[in-house]
């Protein structure tokens, strides 16, 4: 089985305290620490596992910068077996679509019978697989926590639904899958995995090699863009409990009395 | 006037709280729009919630088709893009049936996309300007989107006041007629139920919940140790589950468990959206956390910065002292 996985780099959620720039229209990313999207991991896992199990082999691919680069690495010291870079400064600003047409792009140049996307990313919105699927004309499941091969022609997934249930579903390859995490345990990379990939050439891809009107994508192509970030008005936030710990424990423990929690 | 239409989610004949929450959601988009609802789905039960739904909203459309009877994205993809007239402004809900759908449907309608909105703050010119969040929400953006030629939302359900049960004698146009070949690539064929662990964690009042701030999973001892000195009952976040340190029956959220306990301890939880989706009841909530930035102090009532390794064993020998 040939499988895509799309991955993205993104500030780590757990690593960082957010705090906007001085002029409030962006983050300070100064010292920002970023990694894989957490979602996109789970994917690449479960490619590997497949690929493992049925042969084939695994690609990862990422529309980014220069920097972006280091992820398609850690996930190469993972297994997957080629990485492919999409970077060009038309791509930059690009909405949901946009990055969907640049993939896809890439994915009409293959021959992937299985193509995996994180089930969202660091923006929440969890919109690149639904609309890589719906440009490709394949079926798509989002949200999949399980996946069974048992032919060529169709797989059987699970998807994640409220409440912690699952839906079984039979889909038609080829097709695309957006991966929910806890499908599988990642396996961990150390430093040496990351060093035996650190000399292997990973293609690179402009709008030019991919054919792509730049017109199309970027923020000149982007219908929803991000106008600046802001802090919430707090409004009625939590009271915050200060002073020394063993002041704010026997603060708390008073509320606690009060509330029914002793 | 700008006509929006807000798909209907149901399940066994009633609909989703969301049902309530589109006509706020609209009207903030623009106070004078039409709003029609749209309901797919099969026989008694989809005659049910278009019912319903006449009493919410003026317009209802309902499209009746076997092939509707359980929500499969693509079907009902299928369907929407042939009953929807172009230039549709379409509201869904952001949950995992919405998140199937939303994506894909903006594709087909070749009409913008904005996922997860919490809220609108009115349309300028061809810009809807809308609010959401990033980076499980630490931070919150402004975004516009596009309207000229049509958009699909996605609203975050339970982020809009519901309106009343309302007693509107709408119309209900039946469409079904206009559906076309709904023949699909993905078929459903059940839904697994989760299953019931050892723990009920919605039977307590009393929840000291752990999230990814436990570090390792040789800590949750000390979440259990403080959760047996208050009579509490050990709950968690999504990470936990993932990671296998507790069982799926202990985790909150959309995707997890619903509870109502009186006092909520979140421990080293960020607060996403879909962890406190599953905190009903409006208990009261501690967080505890050594991020003074986190998102959980928005909807905590009582917030403590620090550490909960040092900070839970120290509360817990507080309690047995007392
Ligand atoms: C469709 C879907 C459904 C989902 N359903 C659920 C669900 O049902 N339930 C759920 O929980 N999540 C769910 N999620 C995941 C959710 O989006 C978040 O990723 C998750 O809730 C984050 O868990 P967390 O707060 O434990 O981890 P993080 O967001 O990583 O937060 C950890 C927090 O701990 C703090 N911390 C770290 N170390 C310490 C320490 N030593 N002391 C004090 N604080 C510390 C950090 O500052 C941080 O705020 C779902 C996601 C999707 C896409
Ligand atoms: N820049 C990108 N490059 C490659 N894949 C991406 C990119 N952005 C998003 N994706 C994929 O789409 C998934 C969902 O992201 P999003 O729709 O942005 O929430 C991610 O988990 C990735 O698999």
């Amino acid at each position: 089985m040939e499988i895509l996985v799309c991955v993205k780099r993104v500030p780590d959620t757990a690593e960082n305290e957010f705090e906007l720039n001085s002029d409030g229209n962006d983050l300070d990313r100064d010292d920002l620490v970023y990694s894989v999207n957490e979602w996109d991991n789970y994917a690449v896992e479960e490619a590997i596992q497949i690929v493992d199990k049925v042969g084939g082999s695994v690609t990862v691919v990422t529309v980014g910068d220069d920097e972006a680069e280091e992820v398609l690495r850690r996930e190469m010291a993972m297994g997957a077996n080629n990485g492919v870079l999409l970077a060009d400064d038309a791509f930059e600003g690009s909405d949901g679509k946009g990055i969907a047409t640049i993939l896809k792009a890439e994915i009409e140049k293959g021959s992937y019978d299985l193509i995996l996307t994180g089930a969202q990313a660091d923006e929440g919105a969890g919109q690149v697989g639904g609309m890589l699927a719906a440009m490709l004309d394949y079926p798509y499941a989002s949200l999949v926590n399980k996946i069974e091969v048992d032919g060529d022609a169709k797989i059987k997934v699970g998807r994640e639904i409220e409440g912690g249930n699952q839906e079984m579903n039979e889909i038609e390859l080829p097709c695309v899958l957006s991966i929910q995490t806890g499908i599988n345990e990642p396996r961990y990379v150390g430093i040496r995995g990351i060093r035996k990939v650190a000399k292997v050439e990973i293609p690179e891809k402009d709008a030019g090699a991919l054919g792509i009107d730049a017109s199309a994508v970027g923020e000149a192509g982007a219908k929803t863009k991000r106008v600046d970030y802001f802090v919430p008005d707090m409004g009625d936030g939590a009271e915050m409990l200060e002073g020394s710990t063993d002041e704010i424990i026997e603060q708390l423990i008073e509320k606690l009395k009060a509330k029914g929690g002793l | 006037m700008t006509q929006i239409f807000a798909y209907i989610p149901h399940k066994n004949g009633a609909a989703e709280d969301v049902a309530l929450e589109y006509p706020e959601a609209a009207k903030k988009i623009d106070a004078g729009a039409s709003v029609t609802a749209v309901v797919t789905g099969s026989g008694a039960d989809l005659d049910k919630v278009a019912g319903d739904m006449a009493k919410i909203y003026s317009e209802v459309i309902k499209v009746d088709n076997a092939a509707l009877a359980y929500p499969n994205a693509e079907v009902v993809r299928k369907a929407l893009t042939a009953i929807l007239p172009a230039n549709a402004i379409v509201l869904v809900a952001h949950d995992t049936f919405g998140m199937d759908l939303a994506p894909g449907l903006s594709v087909k309608l070749d009409s913008a996309y904005a996922a997860d909105a919490i809220d609108f703050e009115g349309v300028d010119g061809d810009a809807l300007k809308l609010v959401r969040q990033e980076l499980g929400g630490a931070v919150s953006t402004h975004v516009t989107t596009d309207i000229s030629a049509g958009a699909v939302i996605t609203i975050r359900p339970g982020a809009f006041a519901p309106v009343d049960g309302g007693s509107a004698s709408g119309t209900i146009t039946d469409k079904s007629g206009d559906a076309g070949d709904l023949a699909a690539k993905r078929t459903f064929i059940e839904v697994v139920e989760a299953e019931v662990g050892d723990v009920d964690i919605t039977k307590s009042d009393v929840l000291v919940s752990i999230g990814r701030g436990i570090e390792d999973e040789d800590n949750i001892e000390i979440a259990q140790e403080l959760a047996d000195a208050m009579g509490a009952v050990v709950s968690c976040s999504r990470p936990i589950v993932d990671a296998k340190w507790l069982e799926k029956s202990r985790q909150v959220g959309t995707s997890g468990q619903t509870v109502k306990p009186k006092v909520y301890m979140a421990m080293g939880i960020s607060g996403s959206f879909q962890h406190m989706g599953g905190v009903k009841g409006n208990p009261f909530i501690v967080a505890v956390n050594k991020n003074p930035k986190a998102p959980i102090f928005q909807v905590a009532d009582v917030g403590i910065v620090e550490d909960i390794l040092d900070f839970m064993p120290e509360l817990q020998e507080a309690i047995e002292d007392l």
